[in-house]
């Protein structure tokens, strides 16, 4: 349940530890150089759209069905995945700023926040906030959701923006400063331009992983991908057509962008080098 | 001549190491004072107190008047007149060399874009990289960046120039590019204050020349008396080592 293939998620790892960037841990992102992975994604990929297409084809009853009920599902996933991942995006660079801040209260926050988040597992969040706060907060499904989503993966995005950030030699910031900047500027026009290029392909994993986490929200009434299938499973008692339908499609969709993922950090490593 | 930079009593400790033990130098409108002295012997850390990217125990600089270690200095407008070129360069990876040179200057003393153009290409012409002006830093040599790395610090039409040791990162047969540059601006009268041990750019511009050790000054003198006829101890050992 807790994300695979993150690569600054490892649970021994805590968190004041200094991490280094490792984008291509294995488990997730293909490598050119290597073959056999390469082709093991080409035999699921084009396995998996195969047996997408030729399943209805052969068995319309109940493929095809099922190919026809699950689409608002799709829309729905991506749309909680799209949202959180922007709202994890923006949670994640403040705290990230926080854990790397010289100021010790904002830094004891930050890193506060981050410990108790990668403490606790996505579900049980899940349930705190639409469950156990769902009186205070009165939110919906959808939006505690989305709330919980990107205040769990914030924090780690917040690891990701903080070891980008250290990553960047220490140089960087001492010409900017003797340039006559302020550290905020420095910030701005130095500092976070050069993490970009670097945690681009971290952060290509994380939404990866939360595009998969996203099928947790099926339980808070979101008629995400998974919720639809156990929809159309329930009421037509086709429990392994349905979810092998649900499981090919999130199969080709993460493979497809586990593939996007590896060719951006192919690009980025040819340019922006950061000596 | 008038006092240009006062460093007073200068101590600074990292833990237990006592990098400074009261370091006291007075540099000249125009001087270029060079600092050697051998590794550990305090003298980056005296340069890089200078614009204060090192804050000193205790002990005072002054720049022109303005003191740069009084807590509520404006030390961002001191920095502006303070150029600095590093021994790593620094360049901005993520910038062309043009964008590189522009920045401070757009950013900071918030000159329009078509001057600080102006002021980035003649700098270029004059450390003689013209053509390079929309290259990435990674694609230049080391003493290509170098140069390039004190045309950004000029564009700041800065009042002094530290150089913290801007000749030992790079392959022998460009450190006479970057010296040629350096040499030019000594004689255009700039102030300068630089670790080094060039002993060519030391015969060539320097007016005075600094020998550290220990976090202390063991021994200073014009270039030629230095070499020739050193006082202390010390300081013909170290000459040995490096003549």
């Amino acid at each position: 349940m807790m994300r695979r293939g993150s690569p600054f998620s490892d649970r021994n790892s805590k968190v004041s530890d200094k991490t280094t960037i490792n984008v291509t841990d294995g488990t997730l992102i293909p490598l050119k150089d290597e073959g056999t992975l390469l082709s093991a994604w080409n035999i699921s990929f084009f396995g998996a759209i195969a047996l997408l297409v030729l399943l209805p084809v052969l068995s319309p009853d109940p493929y095809l069905r099922i190919l026809s009920f699950v689409p608002d599902g799709l829309v729905a996933t991506f749309s909680v995945t799209l949202v959180s991942i922007f709202f994890a995006l923006l949670i994640g660079l403040f705290a990230g700023l926080g854990r790397i801040s010289q100021k010790r209260f904002i830094n004891r926050i930050a890193t506060v926040y981050v410990e108790i988040i990668r403490g606790i597992p996505l579900l049980v969040q899940l349930f705190y906030i639409y469950y156990a706060l769902g009186p205070l907060l009165k939110l919906k499904g959808p939006a505690a959701a989305i709330v919980a989503m990107s205040v769990c993966y914030g924090a780690y995005m917040a690891e990701i923006f903080r070891a980008g950030m250290q990553a960047i030699p220490r140089g960087q910031m001492e010409a900017a400063l003797a340039l006559g900047m302020s550290r905020s500027m420095a910030m701005r026009k130095i500092i976070i331009p050069q993490t970009i290029r670097i945690i681009l392909p971290p952060i290509g994993n994380e939404f990866i992983a939360l595009l998969k986490d996203s099928s947790l929200v099926s339980i808070l009434a979101v008629s995400d991908l998974l919720r639809r299938g156990r929809e159309y499973a329930s009421t037509s008692f086709r429990y392994f057509e349905s979810y092998t339908v649900i499981a090919l499609i999130y199969l080709v969709m993460t493979l497809f962008f586990s593939r996007l993922v590896a060719m951006m950090e192919e690009k980025l490593r040819h340019r922006g080098k950061v000596h | 001549m008038e006092k240009y930079i006062e460093i007073i009593d200068a101590v600074k400790n990292f833990g237990s190491v006592q990098a400074l033990q009261g370091v006291s130098i007075t540099v000249k409108k125009g001087e270029v004072v060079l600092i050697i002295g051998p590794s550990g012997s305090g003298k980056s850390t005296l340069l890089r107190s200078v614009n204060r990217l090192e804050r000193l125990d205790s002990g005072r600089i002054l720049i022109d008047g303005e003191s740069v270690t009084d807590s509520d200095s404006d030390i961002r407008h001191i920095r502006e007149e303070v150029g600095m070129v590093f021994q790593s360069f620094n360049l901005f990876p993520h910038l062309s060399v043009l964008d590189n040179i522009t920045l401070g200057p757009l950013c900071v003393l918030k000159k329009n874009k078509d001057e600080a153009v102006d002021t980035a290409r003649r700098l270029l012409e004059k450390v003689g990289l013209s053509d390079k002006e929309k290259a990435w830093p990674e694609q230049l040599s080391g003493g290509q960046q170098q140069r390039v790395a004190i045309a950004r610090a000029l564009a700041m039409n800065p009042k002094v120039m530290l150089f913290d040791e801007p000749t030992s990162a790079l392959d022998p047969e460009m450190i006479k590019e970057v010296l040629d540059v350096m040499t030019e601006l000594a004689r255009e009268g700039m102030t300068m204050l630089v670790v080094s041990h060039e002993m060519g750019f030391a015969r060539a511009a320097a007016h005075r020349i600094i020998f550290m050790d220990a976090g202390q000054i063991v021994e200073e003198a014009p270039p030629e008396t230095f070499f020739t006829s050193p006082r202390e101890e010390r300081t013909r050992k170290f000459l040995e080592h490096i003549l």
